[in-house]
């Protein structure tokens, strides 16, 4: 018997050996899933507010749940979870979207965006965050994470919006405490339209 | 009612090419959901009030998306997004109506995600059947809604048959108004339907508002030019102006010549489980003026037949009241 393969060297071979055979079920499992006759797998990459997050995301789990329990994103608010108040709107590709009716499994090759990601790196807030602020728009402030995001969309694509446009760009976000001329209030001073 | 802010455990298909979804839902027939945009989905399972073992998200079907011109109109793919409807430039230069119609859907939001397929293929909101009780709809052998103390302000005026739900889309009457005609795949090939036989109601089938049947993928819509550029009107009434389905809405579409109407399509939304042609409505106002007059003419000629139930009565002047505005507005 050779003197040099210990009890404790045999044992370190078999770990290696069946490492080996895992990772190679792990890529053909990878490889399956690259076929779409396959279900989703669990871990996945999503790129929120600019940085690639490697997260386990349930094949029914929303977007609002994934940013609020598993990346501790709270900014994004959730109200009713239905797509019935708007509190939980963040963008998707620069687009308006309810993070609570959208599968987090539907992102994977997209950009999202939350009110996290819309401060400067030095920490200055947002021109519509801080118009917002000087117009009091938010009450209570639920809702205003969703207007946020719902106005940055609305300025994105039109930079000079009519008081009714902003209106019918903001129509999908609901407040509580119907603040809503101090939000508009707030679209006009962030486009530059109140002095 | 139990309501769960998250949904049940299921299987999650993200085909990328037809032919791969069209055999996903074959094999899983009932035990799959297709998703569009997931807007009628989520409610459904976040209740529990239906169930499934797996979704096939079709989002990721690039062949499913866009609108093309054809030789005889347009195709509309069955995943185009609503507010990518209500801004394509062909569809507002010809089919004004159609554009019209998406722009009232829900809330921005909605739109952004919802999908035309999955706007004329979803389903009831009779609250009761939401919910999950035994209706008629889900199977049972009662209906809640047309009972003495059923709330049936938003439910159907015209042709009941044990459900008493209603359409709750506003692209559908658009779309028979525009004599559109859906294109349906399977494992097993493509039928061709049009817009009104696409939508069954309960004297037909109890259990589905449309003629797909599983294992069956709405994969587009094509419009005739027919309709296209012709005189169009399109209102919906109700409660809210945004997320709210319609009370009623009314799609329109005339075809006029010599200062008079020469044919029409009046197609009326809400009022029964599809969407409504009011055929007495259109041959009555073949051949004459769009005018205040005309429209006298029809009286209550739109809401002939209604039978409204304890709290819809208001429906039968909101038809007729809306066909006269097609024809003033």
């Amino acid at each position: 018997m050779n003197p040099r393969l210990t009890r404790r060297r045999f044992i370190k071979g078999v770990i290696y050996s069946s490492a080996a055979a895992m990772s190679g079920a792990g890529l053909y499992l990878t490889n399956a899933q690259s076929q779409s006759s396959a279900a989703v797998g669990r871990l996945i990459s999503i790129n929120v507010n600019g940085r690639t997050r490697s997260v386990d995301v349930l094949p029914q789990e929303t977007l609002a749940h994934t940013l609020r329990y598993k990346l501790n994103m709270t900014g994004t608010k959730l109200g009713c979870n239905r797509g019935e108040c708007g509190a939980c709107t963040v963008l998707i590709d620069d687009v308006t979207t309810y993070a609570c009716s959208m599968l987090t499994h539907s992102v994977k090759t997209r950009t999202v965006t939350t009110v996290e990601g819309l401060r400067s790196p030095d920490g200055q807030l947002h021109p519509v965050q801080q118009a917002f602020l000087e117009e009091l728009s938010p009450q209570c402030g639920f809702c205003t994470p969703g207007q946020v995001i719902a106005t940055v969309a609305l300025l994105k694509a039109n930079p000079r919006p009519t008081r009714e446009e902003a209106r019918q760009a903001l129509a999908g976000n609901l407040c509580r405490c119907g603040a809503y001329d101090h939000y508009l209030n707030g679209v006009m001073r962030a486009s530059g339209q109140l002095s | 009612m139990p309501s769960h802010d998250v949904m049940p455990n299921m299987e999650l298909y993200q085909p990328v090419q037809v032919e791969d979804a069209l055999a996903l839902a074959a094999r899983l027939a009932e035990r799959g959901w297709l998703l569009g945009g997931g807007q009628d989905t989520y409610g459904w399972l976040k209740d529990r009030a239906k169930t499934t073992e797996a979704m096939i998200d079709l989002n990721g079907i690039e062949a499913l998306r866009g609108i093309r011109e054809t030789a005889d109109g347009i195709e509309i793919g069955a995943l185009t997004t609503l507010t990518e409807l209500a801004n394509n430039p062909l569809v507002r230069e010809r089919y004004s109506l159609l554009a019209d119609a998406a722009i009232k859907v829900a809330s921005p939001q909605i739109r952004n995600v919802g999908t035309v397929g999955g706007n004329l293929a979803q389903d009831a909101r009779c609250w009761y059947y939401r919910r999950g009780l035994s209706c008629y709809r889900a199977g049972g052998n009662l209906c809640y809604a047309d009972t003495p103390q059923g709330m049936n302000r938003e439910h159907a005026i015209f042709n009941a048959s044990r459900c008493v739900a209603v359409t709750p889309s506003d692209t559908a009457p658009a779309l028979v108004a525009l004599e559109a005609s859906m294109v349906i795949r399977s494992n097993t090939g493509e039928r061709v339907i049009s817009a009104e036989d696409f939508f069954v109601g309960p004297n037909v089938d109890i259990r589905n508002m449309t003629a797909l049947r599983p294992g069956e993928i709405l994969t587009s819509v094509r419009l005739p030019a027919t309709w296209a550029n012709a005189t169009f009107y399109f209102e919906k009434v109700a409660d809210r102006n945004v997320w709210d389905f319609a009370l009623v809405n009314m799609a329109v579409a005339m075809r006029e010549s010599g200062g008079v109407i020469q044919n029409a399509r009046f197609v009326a939304g809400g009022v029964q489980c599809t969407p409504r042609r009011l055929v007495d409505v259109e041959n009555a106002v073949r051949g004459r003026p769009r005018s205040e007059a005309t429209a006298q003419t029809l009286g209550t000629l739109a809401s002939q037949g209604a039978r409204p139930l304890n709290h819809n009565g208001f429906k039968v002047h909101l038809v007729d009241s809306l066909a006269k505005r097609a024809l003033i507005a």
